[in-house]
């Protein structure tokens, strides 16, 4: 019939075969010959996800908590995986209202796309979350990722335990260990220690299908990686003493600083005013800090232990002492005669002293002797010029710690200032200044600044007699017992052993009848310096060093209140009740302890700013 | 009739049978694999395809076997009225049918939905066979060739007004049954030389394809030619339609469907971004390839059970087979596919009836337009287009529409001692 076109069937048969042929070819290209496939797939269905490892733990010397953690349940959503449920309830139980529940979705939306997941809740309460938690099932496309966030049981030492923040842009770019969102250390030992503290991340490979949802583990887990906790700490503060501090510093601007000086471990760094470390975590912190940033008047956030610089007044006069008898310009039976002030009329002193030797002068603060004193230092013979004098000094005073930045384990500690040779030729001009120019350095003033722990790390040098371990705030890291190796060397003071011991005579006399005769401790034999040093912006700043017991010390102190006045009102007695309360543990003086507790010198601070323009011109008539 | 049935029984063709029912069972279980939920490991599940996927198979099977009771003059005899009956429910479907995803083209009784636009090819085919196998028909006359496209396009142009393009598409294979019956094989070159030339002018310069197909028409005149004058038109013509085709290309383009011209683009590979228009292709393409020469093995392949694959148990499961067996796996299918067809050719070119012979060829065509598409496209080879894979996808309509096709030929084929030459 059609036998004519019967041999088509060939054509119609290879064109069939052709084609399937060639079907055959490209797949053993696609799937034999080409790897790009391969690759491809592998970074498609699984996914990365990141273990948060535990922080470590913090701890004062005697295993008291100082910081833990607790958990916290980041509430997560995929937009579009969210189905229709009653989100009144959605919104009462999570105590959000629906508006905000709308904007959490259309951000995640804007952030990640409708099919990735996104934080809509950051950091919900345990408390909160158990309740969710039930009904979690019935809210499609929510589910809940664990963090943890500090705890602070104690509420204690905000400063020095610090806060932790997100990382910075710039950090996740030039360190791949950080990705945005994660939380470092911002300050304090959260900053210093975070290497030990973060831990190390691990990784979970879970499959995930094209929707973004989790099927399940990869080779069950074969490849993941657990993370590392971090490691606890264990501080060297004395988690009652620091309370103890605290409470003492309330209502006042200050702070207190104390180290144990046989080893150089901190004790007690209190900055007032405060904060309850408790407020900057979790989804409060935002809220919190911003309050806190913005509260001008108290800046609670900084830390005047470390990084506030004040002039040092009569605390410096032992480091006098000190460099005049290394120097050879002085010796305990040196006399110089006090009528009231240093010949000239600058500086004044307290009280006209008459004639006294170098005990009774410390012991009474008086600011002529110790300008005698620093002229003396200046006039050395030793030195070619007055330049090669006060470098000296300086070199000296250096070695005290003073003017140099202590290598303490927390982050920012200041250096404070010690005036040079040329700061003075900037200011007065080359030549035309003289010792008697910068006399008051001699007692502690003029460009000289110090911050609370460099006092305090003085005091621990003369109840050393002569030299000091680096202060420092953790006394270990995880199980091993051993203190970094910069923190057990000792380093001496430029001054001989043998010319502390009158000075120590003169700070305990201070103590038993001289300036800070008030605060003496029954059983004690504590020794002290006074200063009540000058302050620019208003009423005098009240400080005092001291350490106890005079012989073989356990502890030295630094205690700064800003606008105190005399250095015997308030920083004396707040030193003798944290020695007391170290050395004791009981308070017997209780009528003082009263007094500090109930005291307020902050709202000095207060008035001022409330009147910017008049302080300024007052301090032109202070002393 | 007790006598009639038994004695078809060796005229059968099991081979055919045999494959059929392969194929069948191997895309049940592949579905099963593509769409596995660990929450319903049943392979009979009903809330789950593969558990629907029994029900369709068996009810196909029924129908198989229901075809191979009939009588099989019955199909050349009601042949027009078939024709006629399903052109009618094209048209009736526009009105009463239940529009879903975008395309008016379902009856629905119930829960089951009847998709009339899969039985036009069953149609065409049936009114094309009996058209051509009349006495006195020759292709070679004008009036023939149009009654039979006319036959064809008809049913096409009900259907393109469902939207169901891809599926109309798939009726241009009919071309082959006409070829066999004597349509000029010039016609069949002419057509491929469009899709290339429709290709080339949307890939190149407009202005470069011109100047080369005036190129080939000056040298084709001038060394392949003697009588000048007559083949002077012929060779203007031809450059006419070919300069025509490359201008009206970009016309063309411009004034397809957005969707539509999408997959050209991405076909095309022309900016495309992998992650929105090219996203089903580019998955598609890695979960063939990350199958490798010996696959993932049965329910491991990833890519597509993770619905990374759109579709990826209808017209994508060719990638789940493709990822799980491999490339050793997916070849022999596609070979087992060509045994298929070449068989279909075999057993059409030894029926006596013409009616029996061209029907079979027109489901070797079906069966083949489909299989090279949906491979093609899920290759990259070809743009997207979504039209199922035979025995294969999921889904009710397409394996019974298959079945039908398959099984009125084989039952044409276990009769064909009947006809007298």
């Amino acid at each position: 019939m059609n036998n004519v076109f019967a041999l088509r069937k060939y054509i119609i048969a290879g064109i069939f075969s052709i084609a399937c042929i060639a079907f055959v070819f490209r797949l053993f290209y696609m799937q034999v010959i080409d790897d790009q496939y391969k690759l491809d797939a592998s970074n498609e269905t699984f996914r990365h996800i990141t273990q948060y490892p535990p922080r470590g733990c913090i701890k004062d010397r005697n295993g008291k908590l100082l910081v833990t953690n607790e958990a916290a349940y980041d509430l997560m959503v995929i937009p579009n995986q969210v189905k229709d449920f009653d989100t009144n309830s959605f919104c009462s139980d999570l105590g959000i209202t629906k508006a905000d529940f709308n904007n959490g979705i259309r951000k995640a939306v804007q952030l990640n796309t409708a099919s990735h997941a996104s934080v809509f809740m950051k950091e919900v309460t345990p408390e909160i979350y158990a309740a969710f938690e039930e009904k979690m099932y019935k809210y499609h496309g929510f589910y809940s990722e664990v963090r943890t966030v500090r705890r602070y049981p104690m509420k204690i030492a905000p400063h020095l335990l610090g806060y932790l923040g997100e990382v910075s842009k710039e950090l996740c770019e030039r360190n791949p260990k950080y990705r945005e969102g994660d939380y470092i250390g911002m300050s304090g030992i959260e900053e210093s220690y975070e290497e030990a503290l973060g831990g190390k991340k691990g990784v979970k490979i879970t499959v995930v299908d094209a929707m973004n949802r989790e099927v399940g583990d990869y080779k069950n887990g074969k490849y993941d990686t657990l993370p590392n906790p971090g490691e606890n700490l264990t501080s060297t503060l004395d988690a009652t003493l620091q309370a103890y501090g605290e409470k003492l510093m309330q209502n006042k601007a200050g702070s207190i600083v104390a180290i144990e000086p046989a080893t150089g471990e901190v004790l007690a760094l209190v900055s007032s005013p405060e904060y309850d470390p408790n407020l900057l975590v979790g989804n409060i912190r935002a809220r919190n800090y911003s309050s806190l940033v913005l509260d001008t008047l108290d800046i609670p956030l900084f830390n005047r232990a470390l990084m506030a610089q004040y002039p040092p007044g009569s605390t410096f006069k032992p480091i006098e002492a000190l460099i005049g008898q290394q120097e050879g310009v002085l010796n305990e039976h040196t006399v110089y005669y006090c009528g009231g002030s240093y010949p000239g009329g600058k500086p004044k002193c307290d009280a006209k002293h008459g004639s006294l030797d170098l005990e009774p002068a410390i012991a009474k603060s008086c600011n002529t002797y110790f300008s005698y004193v620093f002229m003396s230092i200046m006039g050395n013979r030793k030195y070619a010029t007055m330049d090669d004098a006060l470098t000296s000094w300086r070199r000296y005073v250096n070695g005290f710690g003073l003017g140099t930045r202590l290598d303490i384990d927390l982050p920012s500690a200041l250096r404070g200032n010690v005036p040079t040779v040329e700061h003075y030729d900037r200011v007065f001009g080359r030549s035309h200044w003289r010792p008697f120019t910068i006399i008051s350095l001699g007692i502690g003033q003029g460009e000289l600044e110090v911050t609370p722990l460099q006092l305090a790390n003085e005091a621990s040098i003369i109840a050393n007699r002569g030299y000091y371990f680096m202060p420092h705030v953790i006394k270990s890291i995880g199980d091993k017992n051993e203190v970094q190796k910069k923190y057990t060397t000792r380093h001496y003071a430029p001054v001989d052993a043998k010319y502390f011991d009158i000075v120590v005579q003169g700070m305990s006399d201070v103590v038993s009848d001289g300036t800070a005769a008030a605060s003496k401790i029954p059983g004690v034999t504590m020794c002290g310096k006074t200063g009540t040093a000058q302050n620019p912006n208003g009423r005098d700043n009240s400080l005092f060093i001291a350490f106890a017991p005079m012989d073989h010390p356990k502890i030295a102190v630094c205690v700064v209140i800003e606008r105190g006045g005399w250095g015997a009102e308030w920083a004396a007695p707040i030193a003798s009740l944290m020695i007391e309360k170290y050395l004791n543990d009981t308070i017997k003086r209780t009528d003082i302890e009263t007094r500090i507790l109930d005291g307020n010198t902050i709202h000095y601070l207060e008035e001022e700013k409330l009147q910017p323009k008049h302080y300024t011109q007052h301090t032109a008539h202070k002393k | 009739m007790n006598d009639r049935r038994s004695s078809i029984v060796p005229y059968v063709d099991w081979f055919t049978i045999g494959v059929y029912f392969f194929l069948v069972m191997v895309g049940w279980f592949n579905i099963y694999s593509a769409v596995y939920n660990p929450a319903h490991p049943a392979l009979l599940d009903f809330s789950q395809q593969y558990g629907k996927q029994f029900i369709w198979l068996t009810t196909a099977f029924v129908m198989a076997f229901l075809i191979m009771l009939t009588e099989a003059s019955f199909f050349s005899v009601f042949a027009y009225a078939l024709y006629g009956a399903v052109v009618f429910s094209l048209l009736a479907v526009r009105f009463v049918g239940k529009d879903i995803a975008g395309s008016h083209s379902w009856f629905r009784f119930g829960s089951v939905g009847i998709q009339p636009a899969e039985l036009g090819a069953f149609a065409i085919n049936l009114g094309l066979a009996k058209y051509l196998s009349n006495e006195n028909i020759k292709m070679s006359k004008g009036t023939v060739r149009l009654r039979a496209i006319a036959l064809i396009v008809i049913p096409i142009l009900f259907i393109l007004l469902e939207n169901e393009t891809g599926v109309a598409i798939t009726y241009v294979s009919f071309i082959f049954v006409m070829y066999r019956e004597g349509l000029s094989g010039n016609i069949l070159l002419v057509g491929f030389l469009t899709i290339v030339l429709f290709i080339l002018a949307l890939v190149g310069s407009k202005l470069v394809l011109s100047c080369v197909l005036l190129g080939i028409a000056l040298i084709a005149y001038f060394l392949f030619t003697r009588r000048k004058r007559r083949d002077l038109t012929l060779v203007g013509g031809a450059l006419a339609f070919g300069l025509l085709i490359v201008w009206g290309t970009d016309f063309a383009y411009k004034h397809l469907e957005p969707h539509q011209r999408k997959r050209i683009d991405v076909f095309l590979g022309s900016n495309v971004n992998k992650n929105k228009e090219g996203y089903n292709l580019n998955q598609a393409e890695i979960a063939i390839g990350s199958g490798g020469a010996f696959g993932k093995g049965y329910l491991q392949g990833t890519q597509t059970k993770l619905n990374y694959v759109p579709a990826h148990a209808t017209d994508f499961i060719f990638c789940t087979l493709c990822e799980e067996w491999g490339f050793i796996g997916a070849a022999f299918i596609i070979l087992l596919y060509l045994v298929l067809l070449v068989r279909i050719v075999f057993l059409a070119e030894r029926q006596r009836s013409p009616f029996s012979r061209i029907y079979g060829y027109g489901v070797a065509s079906i069966f083949f337009i489909h299989i090279a598409v949906n491979v093609g496209m899920t290759q990259g080879l070809i743009p997207v287009i979504g039209i199922p894979l035979p025995f294969m996808s999921y889904g009710g309509s397409s394996l019974w529409s298959f079945t039908l096709l398959l099984f009125i030929f084989l039952r044409l084929d276990a009769n064909r001692m009947q006809i007298l030459k």
